[in-house]
């Protein structure tokens, strides 16, 4: 390349950035209110609300139905006369399965769409990477998936399960079923690991003991060597928080090895009724998870949402934990929203606690301390129909402690 | 360089090498057009862009223009030496993670520790690696030249031993593989999946004050021009001259008694180097690096980005990097359902039919005929249609 | 003993999956350098084949047995389509075909999202396959994993049968050898090229069909699989078959001890320092072509 062609392409070049750079503000907000704390914008008829998932990359086989559903729960509210007598209007973005990507897109939504609220992530990783937009601008997330507790943000609203919900109901359940012995299998990454540690501190104040912990790479799909070593230790139980398509190698393996859910039960914390799809009742029935809420939790609220969202989605979807904690994280807002009388983000965070709502899983209840909800603990075994029945719940909701504090085996974990 | 170019004939690259200047053009008269060249691109970057972007905008034009400076190194690598490599993300990630270890202990204080340590590694005491991180005097320097480190260690072993093409390709997509996995098994001390977030301070500056941010982005503009008016002098010398030869014919450079691997190593470390930087000054930038940032997808998309700009020019890569990056922002925001589809087919349609990149719509534009070019069949490729190793450069 | 001979025959599986897949990129990549990142996609078109026809055959074992074939075509139909699209563009351009088929391979996931949901999906499998033989000592061979492991041999001994005995396997090795004196003897080369890219993504629908009984069925299913089988081929050696099946089997028992004696993670990266390590030994793969081309 010449110098004299160089310089022409640099000139050129650098009036494609300017292009680039103009288009790229054509939706160009006034630098207003950029400082902390951007007010979402409520001026018009409408509310902007921010739907923040993965519909590409690896995580969309999950995040997708979450969206759905959180679509559907915005439908039944703008059908109803809206919140505070604004019409709810969703602002989609993909968080691509890529947590810098998620943050992006949360900075997006608060900044230049100025959305009221959030709904939206998936894994920890995603929910960590957009904690730190969440406090800087001080905007309101609301977070549907059970997780690994130990955590708290003033800006995030958790309404799934924190451990002493989903985790600590699953090992009380094996214990009272005589497990003296458990084998943990997890994906590597966050949560696993943090319900290991913790499962590990309940082990040894309860008297179970642990006999091995093995952890694959999320999307790891080559389980023979770990269901060997399952195998070879003879546990009387597993306890399983494999991820994604990681699930599906795991049970497809750990049937052929010739383990059943007779002689060693697996315990699951994130199978639910779509992933029990994906995978097979061929390779699943009999085998238990833990959750809040099952397709088959009975209910008025819960026929009326299986009943809706088949309606919408067609008959042979089904309903899900993470996918009814989306939904009620939307009704949960809005009742939020209304009791505050306001969508400013501090006086509805200041109206949350004692919220109730009668959802799917039963009522709920807001606590505004943590910020998270108390739910009814439920385990329940998965059937030849790919649906999950209960077996046993918790009886009443139970309040959220997502730093285990009235726990006394778990002091050492926070 | 003097190690690799050792008393250079001045017939070492004879078959007119698309590096080359013409003879006869009055070095003078273009160097001054460089220059305004150069003023022009600052004056976008430095005036035009901060007063037309939002805040937000300007973030991610700074997270582009990261991207952009790996573009740059992967456009010597690659287009300049003809080593397509798919692990640019190492490097990437090397700067980025030494950046932010250092701006964690940072925000912990002296003696404190990252927040994450505690919650997920259960450690009492800061690891021993993390501790020279600590200094700002170390941290720094070592964002640049970690990743030159690893570039050199891995490319003195492959390149001498003639490992290439297609071959060194998988192997640097392998090496991005496996970083990631490595980082993702050792939670207690990488953060994990979660890579390592929530960055507050950048050298006692605050980030979440959109001054800071803009700060960020100038550091980062001014940063990218230093790297471009560097790589063009690198280009524009002999060695740059005998790294398009040793891409064009190998073998041919090797008989006239050059040892190609050096010089194509010292290509792939300057790459590396370029790699890391931009990792480093991503960080305060995104306030975030995580293993999501490192692994076969986004190394891969560095390298789309340089072939949909122009491998082979100096701006081709940046603008490459900068269009796919803002394409890929803009179709998601406005179809968030489909864009996977618009970009794949960006990516098929710019590489399969425009080889030269955007670079060469300006050529076109010159009305300069691109398939005049007299096409270069070296008695290397004897025989074997697809042994034609050689990038169809760009204008 | 039991767990050593557990291990070694894990390995050996894992190899096999490795196998399946490497095969049809030893033919693509093998005879025109082409690197063909929608292989992954090939091979869950495959899978998908299998759920497909699943909806309409209900006995497992049979569906099976129709799958094989019919994702063999199905897949093999498109790598033709994609050969005569875009590659043919490409053959001067070898590196160039990673970045455009990267493309395609983005486009196919998000045509599979489209068109059978984001979700998983399942398929039955016989119920002759879900079990496993067990041996003296304890030990249990999962009949699945010996599935794949007969069907990864059948399919290198047909190959090789092909490439050696049959007039178009003679073709198909003269083009490997030497292009242009192929082409001058008689060849349509660019017609052996289409027939090879037909076979290489053929292997891929097989290998999907195998990977039903194994993992997941789902848009992504394919780019986990993709680099571990490049890695094989490329350390074989390229365009070599023989290379491809031992360094396969290799790499599978490597993994399967790695992992026994650490950890997955430790064991994949274990794999890749041998890897860069033995290319230090023999750049060009375990064998060689040995041609009298310079490059």
């Amino acid at each position: 390349m010449s110098l004299f062609r160089d310089r022409r392409i640099l000139a050129g070049a650098m009036t494609l950035v300017a292009a680039a750079a103009l288009t790229a503000c054509g939706s160009k907000t006034s630098d207003e209110g950029s400082a902390a704390g951007v007010t979402a914008d409520v001026s018009g008829d409408t509310v902007k609300v921010g739907l923040l998932n993965s519909l590409s990359g690896t995580m969309a086989i999950s995040e997708v139905t979450v969206r759905d559903s959180i679509m559907l729960a915005v439908e039944e509210i703008n059908a109803a006369g809206g919140v505070l007598g604004k019409k709810i209007q969703p602002v989609g973005e993909d968080g691509a399965s890529d947590w810098p990507t998620f943050a992006e897109k949360a900075e997006k939504l608060i900044s230049e769409d100025r959305v009221a609220a959030v709904f939206g992530c998936w894994t920890s990783a995603s929910r960590k990477a957009v904690k730190p937009v969440f406090e800087k601008n001080k905007a309101l997330l609301f977070y549907p998936v059970q997780y690994e507790g130990l955590e708290q943000s003033p800006y995030i609203f958790y309404t799934g399960a924190t451990t002493n919900q989903q985790i600590v109901p699953g090992l009380d359940y094996l214990k009272s079923q005589g497990a003296k012995s458990v084998y943990l299998v997890g994906s590597d990454y966050v949560f696993p690991r943090t319900a290991n540690k913790i499962i590990k501190a309940y082990a040894t104040a309860n008297g179970m003991t642990v006999l091995g912990e093995d952890y694959a790479p999320l999307g790891s799909t080559e389980f023979g060597t770990i269901v060997n070593k399952v195998k070879s230790s003879g546990a009387d139980a597993v306890f399983n928080t494999l991820n994604g398509d990681s699930n599906v190698a795991f049970f497809k393996e750990y049937k052929s090895a010739g383990l059943t859910a007779a002689a060693m039960p697996v315990v699951s914390v994130s199978i639910a009724e779509e992933e029990v799809k994906g995978i097979g009742t061929q390779y699943l029935e009999g085998q238990l998870t833990a959750w809040n809420y099952y397709q088959t939790t009975p209910g008025a609220a819960n026929s009326k949402f299986v009943a809706a969202y088949k309606a919408k989605y067609g008959a042979d979807k089904p309903t899900s934990d993470p996918m009814e904690a989306a939904y009620v994280g939307v009704h949960l807002w809005k009742a939020m929203v209304e009791k505050a009388g306001a969508f400013d983000v501090e006086k509805v965070r200041a109206a949350s606690d004692g919220i109730t709502f009668d959802a799917p899983e039963g009522l709920v209840t807001v606590d505004g301390k943590t910020q998270h909800i108390a739910k009814t603990a439920r385990i329940g075994k998965i059937g030849a129909d790919g649906l999950i029945t209960e077996v046993w719940n918790s009886g009443k909701p139970v309040a959220p402690d997502p730093y285990l504090k009235t726990y006394p085996w778990a002091s050492g974990l926070s | 360089m003097t190690a690799v170019t050792p008393a250079p004939p001045s017939t070492a690259v004879h078959p007119a090498p698309v590096g080359a200047v013409p003879p006869g053009r009055p070095a003078g008269r273009s160097r001054l057009r460089t220059l305004a060249g150069f003023a022009f691109g600052a004056a976008v970057l430095f005036a035009v862009a901060p007063l037309v972007l939002s805040d937000f905008r300007l973030a991610l034009l700074a997270k582009y223009l990261c991207v952009a400076m790996v573009a740059v190194g992967i456009g010597i690598a690659w287009g300049r030496g003809g080593m397509l490599t798919l692990g640019q993300g190492v490097f990437f990630g090397l700067g980025g993670y030494a950046m932010a270890m250092h701006l964690k202990l940072a925000d912990a204080g002296p003696g404190g520790m990252p927040d994450f340590m505690q919650l997920y590694g259960q450690l009492d005491e800061l690891p021993l690696w993390w501790r020279p991180f600590a200094s700002p005097w170390f941290a720094l320097p070592a964002t640049v030249l970690l990743p030159m480190i690893v570039a050199f260690g891995l490319g003195s072993l492959v390149f001498r031993r003639r490992v290439r093409g297609a071959y060194f390709a998988i192997l640097s997509q392998a090496l991005a593989a496996a970083m990631v996995i490595l980082l993702i098994g050792q939670q207690g001390t990488t953060g994990g999946t979660n890579g390592l977030t929530d960055i507050k301070g950048f050298f006692g500056y605050d980030l979440d004050d959109p001054v800071n941010q803009r700060m960020v982005y100038f550091v980062i503009a001014g940063t990218l021009l230093a790297l471009l008016a560097l790589t063009r002098q690198l280009i524009h010398s002999r060695y740059g001259e005998l790294l398009v030869a040793v891409r064009d014919g190998e073998e041919r450079v090797r008989f006239l008694g050059y040892d190609p691997a050096s010089v194509k190593l010292v290509a792939y470390v300057v790459a590396a180097g370029m790699a890391g930087l931009a990792g480093a000054l991503f960080v305060p930038a995104v306030g975030i690096i995580s293993p999501a940032l490192i692994g076969i997808v986004p190394s891969i998309e560095f390298v789309i980005g340089v072939a949909v700009g122009g491998r082979a020019t100096l701006l081709g890569p940046v603008l490459g990097a900068v269009a796919v990056a803002w394409a890929r922002t803009a179709l998601s925001e406005r179809f968030p359902g489909t864009w996977t589809y618009l970009q794949g087919l960006l990516f098929v349609v710019v590489v399969a039919f425009l080889p030269g990149g955007l670079a060469s719509l300006w050529a076109l534009a010159r009305r300069r005929d691109v398939g005049a070019r007299p096409v270069r069949r070296g008695w290397l490729s004897l025989g074997r249609r697809r042994a034609e190793r050689t990038e169809v450069p760009a204008a | 003993m039991t767990v050593l001979f557990g291990q070694l025959f894990t390995g050996i599986s894992i190899g096999a999956v490795l196998l399946l897949i490497a095969l049809g990129l030893a033919l693509t990549f093998g005879q025109m350098n082409v690197i063909n990142m929608a292989h992954g996609e090939f091979i869950m078109a495959g899978a998908y084949t299998t759920y497909v026809l699943q909806q309409s055959i209900t006995g497992a074992g049979l569906s099976l047995v129709v799958a094989l074939p019919v994702a063999f075509v199905v897949a093999g139909t498109m790598g033709v389509l994609l050969e005569v699209l875009l590659i043919r563009r490409l053959y001067a351009r070898p590196l160039d075909t990673l970045l455009v088929t990267w493309g395609v391979s983005l486009m196919l996931q998000q045509l599979a999202r489209d068109v059978f949901g984001s979700p998983n999906v399942q398929t039955r499998a016989p119920e002759l396959l879900t079990g496993n033989v067990a041996l003296p000592g304890g030990l249990t061979i999962a009949n699945n994993r010996l599935f794949i492991l007969a069907l990864a041999l059948a399919a290198v001994a047909a190959l090789t049968l092909a490439l050696r005995l049959t007039p178009l396997g003679r073709r198909i090795r003269a083009v490997v050898q030497n292009r242009d004196l192929a082409a001058v003897s008689g060849i349509a080369t660019s017609r052996v090229d289409r027939t090879t890219f037909f076979l290489g993504s053929g292997l891929a629908g097989l290998a999907g069909v195998a990977l039903t009984l194994l993992g997941p069925i789902g848009p992504t299913m394919g780019t986990n699989l993709i680099i571990d089988a490049f890695l094989v081929v490329v350390v074989g050696g390229i365009g070599q078959l023989k290379g491809s099946v031992i360094v396969a089997f290799a790499l599978g028992v490597l993994q399967a001890t790695g992992e026994y004696l650490t950890t997955l993670s430790v064991a994949k990266v274990i794999v890749f320092v041998a890897i860069v390590a033995f290319l230090q030994w023999r750049p060009q793969g375990l064998f060689t072509l040995r041609t009298r081309s310079l490059a």
